[in-house]
Formats: C-alpha cells, structure tokens, sequence
C-alpha cells in the first residue's frame, strides 16, 4: 500500500469508553453507585499486589486473582470472562503494570468490565440499532472533490473496500461527495441487522468499542472479518489526517500519540470481539494415512 | 513466513514488558503454544490457521501500540514531562506560557 512510508498524523481524542448517548430511564441506587464509579475516572493508582493468576471455575469461566485476592469489576461484581485466552491477555494487562497502574493502557480489562457491568444498561438491539444509524455517516462514504491527490487516495484506497464489503454481504452502500451523505437502502440496512444479530453481548460490547475509534462501520466489518488488519483498518480510518501529514508534516507528540492510543484501542476491541464469539471447543483434524 | 515474524514479535514484546522472568508468564506459554499447535494442516488454505495469524497480529499490535503510547504519553503528556520540557526551554531562556486552569483533559 503506497500509504506505508506516509508519517503520521495528529487526531484528537477523549477518554470516551461509552459513545452513544443512553436513552432515558430511571436509575435503581446499584446502577447510581455504579455510575459513581464510573465517573470519578481514576486513572493511576499504586501497585498492590505481586503476583497475577488465573483460575477456572464452575461453567467454564475464568477470573482473574491478583495475589490471593478475586479481581472485581469498578461496579463490584466478580470479574469473570468465557474463556482462556481473554482471561490470560487480561491476567498479562495486570501482570505487566509496574509500581503505578495505569488503567488507560488495559484496555481489555476495560472492555470485559463494560461487558459485565454494562453501566448504560444497553441491550443488543440498542447496540446494532446504533451500529446501522452510524452508517449513514461512516467514514469512507464521505468522498471530497478537492485536492486531487487525495481524491485518487481516497479512491485507491476506499473504493476497494467498499467493493469488497457489497460484495462479501451482497448489499448496495456507496458514497457521496456532497454533505447529506449516502442513501443507504434499507434492504442493506436489514442485511447488516441480521448478520449484527448472530453476535452475542460481549461481542456487540467490542464492535461498538471498534465504531467508535474507527469511526466507521464498513472498517469495522472489514477489521473483523479479517478482511484487514488492526493497521490497515486504522489507516484507512485515518486517510485524510494521513494525507494532511504528507503535506504539512509530522508532530510525535500529538500525531504519534494518537495513532499510537488509536491502535491500541482498535486491537483491543478487534480481539475482544474475536475472543468473545469463539467456542472453547478443541478442533483436531485427523491426520489421514 | 509472516507467522514467525508476528510470533518472534510477541515475544519480543513481552520480553521489553515483562523482564527477565518473561519465559515464566503465563502469556509466554499460550501464545507458544498456539503457534506450535497451528502449525500442521493437511489443507491449502485452512481457515483455522488464517483466523489465528490474525488474531496473533492484533495481539502483537495491540502490545506494541500501547507500548508505545504509553512511551510518548511520559515522554510529552505526564506531570515529569512539563518539568523536563521547562527545563530544556530555561536553556535558551524561555518559559512555558502559564494556563491557570491547567491542561484540562490530561492527568
């Protein structure tokens, strides 16, 4: 990709873990102390334990033990995860912490406690619901005119995906170049709401998590469909910011610093949506002769 | 094969975050593990062994990534970085301008 040798660029972005607003409702007290919890944002603390472990327990989950004591999620329940290996990338989040922990480099941990806790109380049809109204601003739908070279980039590099996600799921999405965006047919829109379906809670927690970085669905499909990897995704999320660096240069502490937080988070998301939705069940091929 | 390069990478990164002790994690023995497990396949192409690739590159992202974020973040964005950034600018003899409120959004 002729991107690769282009240097980075600069994109601002806040500490959100939850991006869509939540709807109205009243909140019981659990939910109030949660929220308390949720909100006072600690970033740092000091390190409390020496050893990390993990320990299967009854109904094939697993939870995390920092010295003897059970790892607790920020709203107090047991934090428990579906299988092996989400547990020890979780476990290896803690292991490496050194004297201070720094709870805005574990984003798997993150992750699993939104899932559990589900502080905004969201449902799955909440959650797609919000995935489909993205797409009428996604990211690589909105084509610009001017400058020409980064017309030619947006098409070299868009357009493909673009083919490639009508194709894979047999949908019409296109892009505009004007400001009302595309016209997204519903049929395709019904499409996506199946497919969405067949995912279970903690995966949709993880998608949701990759739209939101990635500002795009169709990216988001492409990343977990393995159509693209976690670079690849991230750069074509941020073609244009590429192109400006190309042109007026590179700045490591803002540029850097961002893409660098960009792709953590979009790994992070990719895997736990990955290692959400697999089974525990052990494949073996017979090896035949 | 790309396989070898993300899998030396793995390890390479938990070796920078982990230590001396890093053969001993947990981590160290899964990801081996996995690469050793995927390795045989009768087929040409088998979707088991592409999806584990995969997810073995999103790991290896996702440790480099926030490696390096968090280098850059003490480097530029911690409370030690203002002071060494005053200090190089007190060498040519200029000061940081002041923000009364702080720097909002950073810790």
């Amino acid at each position: 990709m002729m991107l690769r040798n282009i240097c980075r660029y600069h994109r601002q972005f806040g500490q959100v873990i939850w991006p869509f607003p939540q709807g109205h409702h009243v909140p019981s007290l659990s939910t109030h102390i949660q929220k308390a919890k949720y909100s006072s944002a600690i970033t740092e603390r000091k390190k409390f334990y020496q050893n990390v472990s993990i320990s299967q327990v009854d109904g094939g989950l697993f939870e995390i033990n920092l010295d003897k004591r059970k790892l607790k999620t920020p709203g107090g329940k047991l934090f428990t995860v579906p299988n092996e290996a989400l547990a020890i990338a979780v476990a290896t989040e803690w292991d490496v912490q050194k004297e201070t922990l720094k709870f805005y480099t574990m984003h798997l941990t993150t992750l699993c406690n939104t899932a559990l806790d589900n502080p905004t109380q969201r449902t799955k049809e909440q959650i797609i619901s919000a995935a489909l109204k993205f797409l009428d601003t996604d990211t690589i739908c909105y084509r610009v005119e001017e400058p020409p070279g980064l017309v030619e980039l947006q098409t070299n590099e868009w357009e493909p995906v673009m083919n490639w996600i009508e194709q894979r799921y047999n949908v019409v999405i296109g892009s505009s170049s004007n400001i009302m965006g595309p016209q997204i047919p519903e049929e395709t829109k019904e499409t996506f709401r199946q497919h969405l379906y067949s995912y279970n809670f903690w995966s949709l927690t993880g998608l949701e998590y990759v739209i939101t970085q990635l500002k795009s669905l169709i990216l988001s499909l492409g990343l977990i469909d393995r159509h693209l990897s976690v670079e690849q995704a991230v750069l074509l999320s941020r073609l244009e910011e590429e192109y400006q660096i190309q042109f007026w240069g590179n700045v490591e502490w803002a540029h850097d610093y961002d893409m660098y937080e960009l792709q953590a988070r979009t790994a992070a998301g990719a895997m736990f949506v990955h290692l959400s939705s697999e089974s525990t069940a052990v494949k073996r091929k017979i090896l035949q002769d | 094969m790309a396989a070898l390069g993300v899998c030396r990478g793995i390890l390479k990164e938990i070796r920078m975050a982990k230590g001396s002790s890093y053969k001993h994690t947990l981590v160290y023995k899964y990801v081996l593990e996995q690469f050793k497990r995927n390795q045989v396949t009768g087929a040409q192409l088998c979707r088991a062994q592409v999806e584990a690739l995969h997810a073995a590159q999103s790991y290896l992202s996702l440790l480099s990534s926030t490696r390096l974020h968090l280098r850059l973040h003490l480097r530029y964005h911690s409370p030690r970085a203002d002071v060494r950034i005053d200090q190089a600018a007190g060498l040519v003899g200029l000061r940081l301008p002041q923000q009364p409120g702080g720097k909002g959004w950073e810790t």
